[in-house]
């Protein structure tokens, strides 16, 4: 019944892999030599000094230079080992730039992955060698884990948060994907592969994989039809922040804190609109808690990261510079801009201003940048500001 | 030396707090610490036949890769109630109720705890706390993990999951009452000339185990009832929809339970510096060291929480901040190992019973202390974490080292405690068995894990097989070595040797009353004028007090 072959050590097919090898075979040996030499130690004494042989024991009361020499020794080992798996860390938390992106979600108890042009997957998941990948996840309901013991990385995939893993694959191959986090029933079942194909394969996969259409473009249709357009209109006046040009760049919130727009922000801004005011914009949005599901979401993500300027960015700011007339008393919040027929009576353009924030520290030029006033009188700290609170300051 | 007194054929003392009242009712009433140990002693090996049980089920269902013996639910709720029942009822009561409950008052010359009835009422809270838990275990089981991971537990479990947790809260309180007790203890009633630096190193390592009790075991009450409130109220602490952080519970989970680790092992780090010394005939070698590093261990202990969420969504920085501290709070275990190797050097070592599982223990608490360097590099870590092998490290580090310990601290007080030697041959080679029987279940799960197999999983990939096959195996072989002692240690009440006051020529005040002991411990209250350890004015025969 047994397999006659069985392996005792994992494949290695990702960039990460020898690197966590290599720390783990070194630790492996300080283990063997200390292992070693406690057990020869006990071993010599058990022998040379049992009571047959030395009946009379001599009494040593200790030594402050061994227990220094006992202590920094380890010490100095155990801060290599330190050094060594955090910049190790580093690695394995920091994808790198050119990283692909694919969304993983986890549900009892099974993995969905949506690639950026629109292919679903369930279980098995496609990516290129040679190519870094970030995965992008998140769960419907409890805490799963997405373990690839071959790349040799793992990531918790939360409920409500997005957390992040990234391999290059070395190696075309078919390798385990485990849920390594206790999910219930069926945990052991939430199992899947993970097919490293080279370049071609991929593309060739990618292209029969069946895309509807890419999630950008399904996440337009989500966007309007959740009624974001009413707000968040692109305008220099709109009630909402400008979405183009967002993802990646820093945001500075009502309360002077400044944020990088990451995938999490923009889902937080989605579901919990006042968790983070953008700077110069009113509480107003209504959460969406409840009526996207995770693929909308993630949809909506996409096509929010899709939107730029094409270069067109510093017209649209120097255009920027009227100031729309303020009118406080026709907000009008909890307005339900879900509904799409609320399209079609947008709401009043006047209420939809960058209201003065009286509490903020900030010096008065900074208050209202760009507002009535030239571009030149921002500070040059910050980055050139644009009316709806976005800066331009690159990531 | 055992063999030595059993010729002399000496006869049970006639006055001991064994025989001093009888009855249900003088047991189940009564405030001396000693019969108190003896009650927790008889709960806590029941609850460890029944954790037992359950991890020989776990096993044999992972003889084959197919879920063929057991459902699903059945497997998650087996490895549940056997993380709970080992962690919550028997690893942390084990030795400090049991052990440290019979000798910490004899070994300082007190004639008691400080709180007699609180002792009494710590057992029965445990109890009820015992009854709770097994409530939840006999209507159905509960099947959230040992670690209550929320939201799991909090929105997608049916089972008893708040009845699971309020007994794992209501012992804790006995564990509180426990520490308390210790503590007040240790400060006012030493002996007369019992000075902080000759306390015996148990009474150090218990002392240091009661504060990290007091201290932490409150959050796991707080954890265990926001629990039980979301569940039941949908408060929305750790539910995500509702603002929550499922994440937060970790952190509040873990900061009971990282110190709670340090609970179950500072102990057996006292037994085993009572029994090398003795079985050495050697004063300890550096005793500063090993007291002071106790309470490093202690100390750091309620610092390392999060090196269990390296890869749970913690930021990068706290990460690393935690990985360094777990690197500081290994040093002062290594410090520790080598000062009782160096205690063997020039020594002259008798290999009874209790030397043969301290000797075992130094081994596997090595192997199980230096794995906790791949889980403490941040780096290695994430490849490793969650999967088999934590399981190993932490069974190297709560089998190898807590239960070897435990074993050798039971053998070693036996005598003291029922007044009759166990026999020292099955003795002998239950220990053996335990050794080899360990290390055949446990080694393998070192390489299933690096090789990826997760933790928890009921059904598992093909390739594992070889190597489950070796740790079931090795499982039978453990068993065989556990349940030995049960029946010979139970055979010795009525036939074993009759010890003496002293069997292994031991120093400690425990030694030097009769055994078992009088119900006040001590006819006289003990005069101390020697350093603990102080094996070198050592004479033949210790001679009784009173």
């Amino acid at each position: 019944m047994l397999p006659r072959y069985f392996p005792v050590f994992p494949e290695s097919a990702s960039t990460l892999s020898p690197r966590v090898d290599a720390l783990y075979f070194f630790i492996l040996a300080v283990t063997i030599f200390f292992t070693t030499l406690v057990a020869l130690l006990i071993l010599v004494f058990a022998i040379k000094y049992r009571k047959e042989k030395h009946p009379v024991p001599t009494q040593i009361e200790g030594s402050i230079p061994l227990e220094i020499f006992w202590t920094l020794v380890p010490l100095g080992i155990a801060m290599v080992i330190f050094a060594w798996g955090a910049i190790l860390f580093f690695q394995e938390t920091h994808p790198p730039k050119s990283s692909m992106n694919i969304y993983g979600i986890g549900k009892q108890w099974m993995w969905k992955f949506e690639h950026p042009g629109g292919q679903r997957e369930i279980n098995n998941l496609h990516v290129p060698v040679g190519r870094p990948v970030r995965m992008t996840l998140i769960s419907q309901d409890v805490i799963h884990d997405f373990f690839v013991p071959a790349f040799r990385t793992q990531m918790d995939v939360l409920p409500g948060r997005y957390t992040q893993v990234w391999f290059e694959a070395t190696k075309a191959g078919t390798y385990h994907l485990f849920c390594n986090q206790y999910c219930g029933t069926k945990h052991s079942g939430m199992i899947g592969t993970v097919t490293a194909m080279p370049h071609d394969d991929y593309q060739q996969w990618l292209r029969g994989a069946g895309a509807f259409g890419s999630l950008a473009t399904e996440g337009q249709k989500v966007f309007a039809s959740m009624g974001c357009p009413t707000c968040h209109t692109g305008a220099d006046n709109a009630r909402g922040p400008n979405l183009y040009n967002l993802y990646g760049r820093m945001v500075r919130t009502a309360d002077n804190r400044t944020l990088v727009a990451d995938e999490s922000y923009i889902r937080e801004s989605i579901l919990n609109p006042s968790a983070k005011i953008v700077y110069g914009f009113q509480n107003i949005m209504p959460t969406f808690q409840g009526q996207l599901n995770e693929d909308e979401m993630i949809q909506l993500i996409e096509y929010v990261k899709s939107l730029t300027y094409n270069g067109q960015l510093l017209q649209l700011q120097t255009n920027s510079q009227q100031e729309p007339p303020v009118n406080l008393d026709k907000i009008q919040k909890g307005v339900d801009v879900t509904n799409p027929g609320t399209n079609e009576t947008p709401m009043p353009r006047t209420s939809a201003v960058p209201v003065q924030q009286e509490a903020l520290p900030a010096s008065p030029n900074e208050q209202r940048p760009a507002q009535n006033a030239p571009k030149q009188s921002a500070p040059k700290q910050n980055a050139p500001a644009r009316p709806n609170g976005l800066t331009v300051e690159q990531r | 030396m055992s063999t030595a007194i059993q010729t002399q054929a000496l006869a049970l003392p006639t006055d001991t707090y064994l025989n001093s009242s009888h009855g249900i009712k003088s047991w189940f009433l009564t405030k001396d610490h000693k019969r108190i140990g003896i009650l927790y002693l008889v709960s806590i090996s029941l609850f460890f036949l029944f954790g037992g049980t359950m991890a020989s089920m776990i096993r044999l269902e992972l003889l084959t890769p197919a879920g063929d013996l057991f459902q699903s639910d059945t497997y998650n709720k087996l490895f549940t109630m056997h993380g709970i029942v080992m962690v919550f009822f028997f690893l942390v009561p084990s030795i400090p109720a049991t052990l440290g409950n019979f000798v910490l008052p004899i070994m300082i010359g007190a004639r008691d705890l400080a709180f007699p009835k609180i002792n009494l009422a710590s057992w029965y809270i445990f109890i009820i706390g015992a009854i709770f838990t097994f409530s939840a275990i006999i209507s159905g089981g509960v099947d959230t993990g040992w670690t209550f991971y929320t939201p799991l537990s909090t929105q997608y479990l049916t089972t008893h999951v708040v009845a699971a947790a309020t007994g794992i809260m209501i012992a804790g309180f006995a564990s509180i009452f426990t520490g308390l007790n210790f503590i007040v203890t240790v400060h006012r009633m030493r002996a007369p000339g019992m000075t902080w630096f000759r306390l015996p190193l148990f009474v150090w390592s218990h002392y240091a185990v009661s504060v990290v009790m007091v201290l932490a075991t409150p959050v796991l009450a707080i954890t265990l009832i926001l629990v039980a409130l979301e569940r039941g109220l949908h408060i929305g602490i750790f539910n995500p929809q509702l603002g929550g952080d499922p994440v937060l519970f970790q952190h509040m989970f873990w900061f009971y339970s990282h110190p709670a680790v340090y609970i179950m092992i500072l102990p057996g780090f006292g037994v085993i510096s009572e029994i090398i010394p003795c079985f050495a005939r050697k004063r300890i070698f550096g005793y500063a060291a090993v007291a002071f590093s106790s309470i490093a261990i202690a100390v750091f202990g309620f610092l390392v929480w999060a090196h269990h969420m390296f890869i749970a969504g913690v930021s990068t920085y706290s990460a690393l901040i935690f990985s360094f501290v777990t690197f500081l709070v290994a040093i002062p275990s290594a410090i520790k190992v080598f000062n009782w190797t160096a205690t063997l050097y020039k020594g002259s070592i008798h290999f009874d019973t209790p030397m043969l599982y301290a000797l075992a223990f130094i081994g596997l608490f090595t192997i199980g202390g230096l794995t906790g360097l791949f889980l403490a590099a941040v780096g290695v870590d994430v490849h490793v974490t969650a999967t088999y092998f934590v399981v190993a490290h932490f069974h190297y580090v709560m089998v190898g080292g807590m239960l070897v310990a435990y074993l050798a601290g039971l053998h070693f007080w036996w005598p003291k405690m029922t007044g009759r030697m166990y026999p020292e041959a099955p003795a002998k080679l239950s220990a053996l068995i335990t050794f080899i029987g360990f290390n055949l279940t446990f080694f393998p799960q070192f390489v299933l894990g690096y090789m990826g197999m997760p933790r928890r999983y009921h059904v598992y990939p093909p390739e594992f097989q070889v190597l489950n096959v070796l740790s079931t195996a090795g499982a039978s072989v453990l068993a065989v070595g556990l349940l030995m002692p049960m029946f010979y240690m139970l055979w010795s009440l009525k036939y074993g040797a009759i010890a003496g006051n002293n069997p292994y020529r031991a120093t400690g005040l425990e030694w030097q009353t009769t055994s078992p002991p009088p119900t006040h411990n001590f006819h006289e209250t003990p005069i101390v004028t020697q350093d603990a350890y102080d094996y070198e004015s050592e004479t033949e025969e210790v001679e009784v007090v009173g």
